[in-house]
């Protein structure tokens, strides 16, 4: 048990001393329902809980890199906020007083929110985001903003515009991405839950590469209220999480209709806890299970393969009925999303023009000072070589010519797929499939070269955002030292049927090595964390600050100034 | 026949506001070109009468309740700004000087 701490005379080394050295290392590497527990029951508080976590952060951040920024001192302020109402004896949510992590692609009021872009560094928003209200709602601390891809756009987090995020279970390797910040700090322990955003594979794929659980709900079962839009027909907010209860407990708190997004669901939440606890009693009785036989086809590699074979005979034993699904348009889904995702990102990213927020760049003093020009000029320095190359990409697609040789065909491809997940979900509940076909691989490896290298990465998790249906990736065991991940989808609304299996998959695999996937992963940062003194708030608040300065200042800096208000 | 030529990307690149160097255009056409390649795959389907799918999950197009609110007061809206004015967003000049 952690012993308050509330002599401030004692110092932090002889706390250590007169008690378990080793409580500080136990309490964040406790799931997110075992943190509520220790909360509800007065164990813990939130302010130790979050403290913890912000220790843990400033030891791993120099070599993981998952936060863009830490919002420490506010953490900690919203964490004795909880702690009041707790004391007072208000009836509080489930995850009240557990911290969270926040993918800096959702905006959040008064902290800084960049999509690890150049083009909004600095930019404070005026206004929180639906989930980000929810959370605050439900005393949940806001650790901070997590890193990745520049708009969300890549598979390994490279294309973040300040620096790469590392992978905790091999730093010389990607998280996956985009979410790989998101990823990253749930996997290292730097806190018990994130939320993500999920376009194309961005939750899901760096689950997998990191060990962790990553949830797309069904497409309008979040809302996208107050997300940055990358494809608006695609993009769907979600859990990250280190087990697939967690994740529910999230969902459920996040989920629901929101009247500021259009494409909201109007329908309740579907009962997602109930159904992972139902699967953590592993009997899987009367669930028919569907394998995609064109998601085992070429480029899978053998350790992911098999650690698939294996995940999916646990299935049977715990009485699934597993049979293989035909869908003959699913290689398809790969190039359809690739004109329409650029497509709808040119589109939404047209906004940043230098007017109203983010940066404004001026072209050198030889060129006219016009607003034409500083646009030129703002989007050339602002944002990075993806998202050029897309916006360059979707505004051809969607141009007269050529708009239903790609755009009206990929469309149409859509609804093609969408059948042919509606056929096969006559015959099975759920379908699955390997989240990613390979491993995490190293940092540096992808981004030059063939640009489709990279987005081969997302072949298995693209297809449910065309179909707009819930997926879900948890653990699939280990090959070679790295996790792989084990995709199950499940049809539109129905977020509860793959929740099921997951948690069952989850409890089956770690009976059979005794422990949890997590726990043989290598965290010095965290014992490193649990031996040093508490972290100051506001010297957390600085971390990696310096770095994206520098960044900031050689691409704007060097072109033309910034002009002040 | 290649998709893209450099000339083209640069002039696309004009058309969304992305100044391109034509080093940085030359190396986009042959990116795009990898892409239009691949993407170009998805004529082999027959979708002749297929309609398209805008939205996956369709639903009955509503509004909210018209009800009067400040969701953002003028100096929140105005805080991102680069430049501001009496309470206005300040803007290079739209027209050219001939």
């Amino acid at each position: 048990m952690l012993r308050r701490r509330l002599t401030v005379s004692l110092s932090r080394l002889e706390f250590w001393e007169a008690s378990d050295m080793s409580a500080e290392n136990e309490i964040v590497k406790l799931s997110a329902a075992q943190m509520a527990q220790k909360l509800a029951s007065g164990e813990v508080s939130s302010r130790e809980l979050t403290q913890a976590e912000i220790n843990v952060i400033a030891a791993a951040e120099p070599s993981i890199k998952a936060f863009l920024t830490v919002s420490a001192s506010r953490a900690l302020k919203e964490a004795d906020e909880s702690d009041a109402r707790r004391a007072k004896g208000e009836k509080m949510p489930a995850l009240a007083g557990v911290p969270i992590a926040i993918k800096d692609m959702i905006v959040t009021k008064g902290i800084e929110t960049t999509a690890a872009s150049k083009i909004l560094k600095g930019w404070i928003p005026p206004y929180d985001a639906t989930v980000i209200r929810k959370i605050r709602a439900a005393g949940m601390p806001l650790l901070g903003k997590t890193n990745l891809d520049e708009f969300a756009q890549g598979s390994s987090t490279e294309h973040s515009a300040f620096f790469p995020t590392h992978n905790p279970w091999d730093t010389t390797r990607v998280p996956g991405g985009s979410g790989g910040g998101s990823a990253s700090a749930v996997a290292a322990f730097e806190a018990p839950l994130a939320l993500g955003t999920d376009t194309g594979g961005s939750i899901r794929q760096p689950g997998a590469f990191t060990g962790t659980v990553g949830v797309k709900p069904t497409y309008g079962g979040v809302s996208r209220f107050g997300a940055i839009a990358m494809a608006s027909s695609m993009d769907q907010i979600g859990p990250v999480s280190r087990t697939v209860l967690d994740a529910a407990l999230l969902q459920e708190l996040i989920g629901g209709y929101d009247a500021n997004d259009s494409t909201s669901l109007p329908d309740a939440v579907p009962p997602v806890v109930a159904a992972a606890r139902e699967g953590q009693k592993m009997d899987l009785h009367g669930v028919r299970v569907g394998i995609i036989k064109q998601a085992l086809g070429e480029g899978i590699s053998d350790p992911v393969r098999t650690n698939f074979e294996h995940t999916v005979s646990l299935l049977k034993s715990m009485g699934a009925q597993v049979s293989e699904v035909d869908m003959p348009a699913l290689p398809y889904s790969l190039d359809a999303y690739y004109v329409l995702m650029p497509s709808e990102v040119s589109s939404n990213l047209a906004r940043y023009d230098g007017m109203r927020y983010g940066i404004r760049v001026m072209p050198p003093a030889d060129q006219e000072q016009s607003a034409q020009n500083m646009m030129l000029a703002t989007r050339e320095a602002g944002f990075g070589p993806e998202v050029k190359r897309r916006i360059i990409l979707g505004t051809y697609a969607l141009s007269a010519g050529f708009y239903d040789k790609w755009y009206g065909s990929a469309q149409r491809v859509r609804t093609l797929i969408i059948r042919e997940f509606n056929q096969a979900f006559k015959s099975v509940d759920v379908l699955v499939s390997p989240t990613s076909p390979i491993s995490a691989f190293k940092i540096g490896s992808e981004v030059s070269g063939n640009p489709m290298t990279m987005y081969m990465n997302d072949i298995a998790t693209i297809p449910a955002n065309l179909a707009g249906i819930p997926a879900i990736s948890v653990p699939m065991g280990l090959a070679n030292g790295l996790p792989t991940g084990f995709q199950i989808m499940a049809p539109q609304k129905r977020d509860d049927l793959m929740y099921k299996p997951a948690a069952a998959v989850e409890a089956a695999l770690k009976q059979e090595s005794c422990a949890d996937m997590l726990s043989s992963l290598k965290t010095p940062w965290v014992d490193q964390a649990a031996h040093g003194s508490d972290v100051a708030a506001t010297d957390a608040d600085q971390i990696n600050k310096a770095e994206e300065a520098a960044v900031e200042a050689k691409a704007v800096g060097a072109r033309s100034t910034r002009e002040e208000k | 026949m290649s998709t893209f030529t450099t000339k083209q990307v640069k002039r696309l690149g004009f058309l969304v506001r992305i100044g391109l160097t034509d080093e940085e255009a030359d190396h986009l056409k042959n990116d795009l070109n990898v892409i239009a390649d691949s993407i170009s795959k998805i004529q082999e389907l027959d979708t002749k009468d297929v309609p398209p799918t805008t939205n996956p999950v369709p639903l009955k197009a509503h509004l909210r309740d018209d009800t009067a609110a400040t969701p953002l007061t003028l100096k929140e809206a105005l805080s991102g700004a680069p430049k501001t004015s009496d309470g206005q967003f300040v803007a290079p000049r739209i027209l050219g000087s001939e």
